[in-house]
């Protein structure tokens, strides 16, 4: 029998997400391009007014990633980022930083570790939540229940493909939020927001009793005023991604700055 | 870990959990399977689960799919007995079946005629295909030129460069053949690539999986589509020699080919079976395919299994001289299989499956696919104690004429060693 364990409550500062209008999330993957340009990053995404950081554990074989974020990780497993250095890289930036932090990667290098182990790990370095694409809710038991016990938010993903039923469930299953992906596809940058994923995210809203934030292709000021009538916050990744590799090091952390900045001004 | 001293004879014998007719609800074998792949994929899984159920209880499908394994591939395949091959080596009488016979020359076409029927059944008008030799994509250009369905097929581009008559018979075919350069750029990437594209079109696109892997309900359907080499095997041992096998052997990459012969005969107590992975350069050079044999339990490409990873957790990099067989994880009923003991499995490296498919050329006359000449390798291996009245089978699920250039060039490196090796001794 496994022993009783009392839950843990889920930091604060993830319950407050939603207090203060519509969140910016920014995604980076940790140590990209290198851990100071990946730390700076974080540093002026944050100072330009993010909501929350999301932290992208590097894996080997991405399957929910398109390109961008597929490049970054394995730049990232080449220079050596290993899961327990994205921790210490998290618990680096917990510390400095006022805003909570979510991990984002597979399940894999998370069950290698050992659901449990990994998250008190996480939670002692100041994540306060993860988001893991290839675990649907129907497989996440146990490792909803790991998470749960040591107080870290398990966010769900919801697809344009997610039935009503399921919606529901989802959006139950997920702690404090859920994470809407705008359209079928891996993640990546795109021109414009279609009517489909308006309809969608008006569908979802209909359901869902927790708030929820749509990401997949995120990176435009336009983008976010296209949704915010139907969105409660914003993942920006890819188009991150991009800029931290095509912008010399000192220009790049400005550069994610003033995205982040003005994805803000456009939620608010 | 890897097992001392493995000798795959001395285990045989164990048959401790049931054979599972079927996954569970979730679609698990025991501990393995699963569904782990983005929300996205999900609903059309379940769909596909219940149009397979559906398709495969429905006389008409089994009809026309049966009709067209006999008339388009060419089935019943043949059970042929190598005599001089059992004579030479007298491990006992060793019978092969001829999958290298069936359309496109290896079993992989049963496979992508039934899922392309459902494809078509589903109105489907595109359909997409990891491979890595290329069986797989040939087999599923073929198909899909057959029903005139649009085929996309996701190739490494490492492998693209080293299988290049499989990429050309794509080609003519019809097929599009979309190199892929992401990661280590061969069948792990192909599979993250063909899945992305999955999920980007999911509405009009059915994903052709080559073998008992991926999210449920793939290496269950599978193995059903592939589970007419054993059923025609079993007829045949009790129609030709008048018994049941004594051993079977079949190689293992992903696992169709051995799930298809095993299958049938899972509830014959007296029959034991042997799956045989790609030992590569062997176990010890980390150099290999063997991720049932040397792999740790993980998640990839939607299923929980046996996986080559490093500590981290992340899927290492495989190594077979046979594309085929190159692949970092195993079908979720092997990992099954293998814990309940009722299959034993092995490995063969690959000099050992060189020298096999140099004894089945000179001794019967046929060219073993370097994935099936594994088989034959682990044939060789078996203590000579054996009765020469034992009975084996053999999946020999493919012909080897795509492994020519490989062979080659493994006989020239070889011929290079030895003359610098007698050069050094004069």
């Amino acid at each position: 029998m496994p022993q009783f364990r009392k839950d843990t409550a889920v930091d604060d500062r993830l319950r407050d997400l939603f207090t203060a209008g519509k969140p910016v999330i920014p995604f980076l993957t940790a140590g990209y391009p290198t851990v100071s340009g990946f730390v700076d990053a974080a540093v002026a995404a944050c100072d330009a007014g993010a909501g929350a950081l999301e932290i992208g554990m590097p894996f080997s074989d991405p399957l929910a990633d398109g390109p961008a974020i597929q490049y970054s990780s394995q730049i990232a497993l080449a220079s050596g980022i290993t899961m327990p250095r994205v921790l210490e890289l998290t618990s680096r930036l917990s510390a400095r930083l006022p805003i909570p932090i979510l991990l984002m990667g597979y399940l894999n290098p998370i069950s290698q570790m050992g659901f449990a182990r990994f998250a008190r790990a996480a939670r002692a370095a100041g994540a306060t939540g993860t988001i893991v694409p290839d675990c649907p809710i129907d497989e996440a038991a146990e490792w909803r229940s790991a998470s749960r016990q040591a107080g870290m938010a398990n966010v769900f993903l919801i697809a344009p493909t997610t039935p009503d039923e399921r919606v529901a469930l989802i959006d139950a299953g997920s702690t404090v939020f859920s994470y809407c992906v705008s359209v079928a596809g891996v993640t990546g940058v795109r021109r414009d927001v279609s009517e489909s994923t308006r309809r969608f995210l008006r569908r979802v809203r209909r359901v869902a009793k927790k708030p929820y934030v749509v990401g997949f292709g995120i990176s435009q000021p336009e983008h976010v005023r296209a949704l915010k009538l139907f969105a409660d916050g914003f993942v920006v990744g890819s188009a991150l991604v991009r800029i931290l590799r095509e912008s010399p090091k000192p220009q790049a952390a400005v550069g994610v700055g003033r995205t982040i900045g003005a994805l803000v001004r456009a939620a608010e | 870990m890897v097992n001392k001293k493995h000798n795959p004879a001395s285990d045989l014998g164990n048959r401790l959990a049931p054979f599972l007719p079927r996954p569970d609800r979730r679609g698990r074998f025991g501990a393995y399977g699963g569904r782990y792949v983005p929300e996205t994929l999900i609903p059309a899984l379940e769909r596909l689960a219940a149009d397979f159920e559906k398709a495969w209880k429905d006389p008409a499908f089994q009809k026309e799919y049966r009709r067209l394994m006999h008339e388009f591939a060419g089935r019943p395949t043949s059970l042929y007995f190598a005599e001089r091959l059992s004579t030479r080596w007298r491990r006992g009488r060793i019978y092969l079946k001829r999958e290298d016979l069936n359309h496109t020359g290896s079993h992989k076409l049963n496979n992508t005629l039934g899922q392309i029927l459902l494809a078509v059944r589903g109105g489907k008008k595109r359909v997409i295909a990891e491979t890595g030799a290329g069986q797989h994509g040939v087999a599923t250009a073929t198909v899909a030129a057959r029903f005139g369905l649009e085929c996309d097929v996701y190739m490494g581009k490492i492998d693209v460069e080293r299988q290049a008559p499989n990429v050309a018979r794509m080609k003519l075919l019809g097929a599009r053949v979309i190199p892929v350069e992401s990661g280590a750029q061969t069948l792990k990437d192909a599979t993250n690539e063909a899945i992305r594209d999955w999920v980007a079109r999911v509405d009009d696109t059915f994903y052709v999986i080559g073998s008992v892997v991926g999210p449920h309900p793939y290496p269950f359907m599978v193995r059903q589509f592939q589970r007419v080499i054993g059923e025609e095997a079993r007829t045949q041992f009790k129609l030709q020699i008048g018994r049941l096998p004594d051993l079977l052997v079949a190689c293992v990459g992903g696992g169709s080919n051995a799930l298809g012969f095993f299958t049938a005969f899972m509830k014959d107590k007296s029959v034991r079976m042997l799956g045989v992975e790609a030992a590569g350069c062997g176990l010890h050079s980390g150099k290999h395919a063997a991720s049932l044999s040397a792999g740790r339990v993980g998640i990839l490409h939607g299923s929980a299994g046996y996986l080559l990873q490093s500590d981290d957790g992340q899927i290492t990099v495989p190594h077979s001289i046979s594309a085929g067989l190159d692949y970092p994880g195993v079908g979720p009923e092997h990992s099954y299989l293998k814990d309940s003991r009722r299959v034993t499995y092995t490995s063969v490296t690959d000099e050992e499956a060189l020298a096999a498919f140099t004894a089945l050329s000179e001794l019967e006359g046929i060219l073993p696919a370097l994935e099936s000449a594994h088989a034959l390798a682990a044939v060789r291996k078996l203590p000579a104690r054996l009765s020469s009245n034992q009975i084996i089978g053999v999946c020999l699920s493919g012909r080897g004429d795509k492994d020519l250039a490989t062979v080659m060039a493994a006989a020239e490196l070889r011929a290079d060693a030895i003359s610098t090796r007698s050069r050094r001794m004069e």
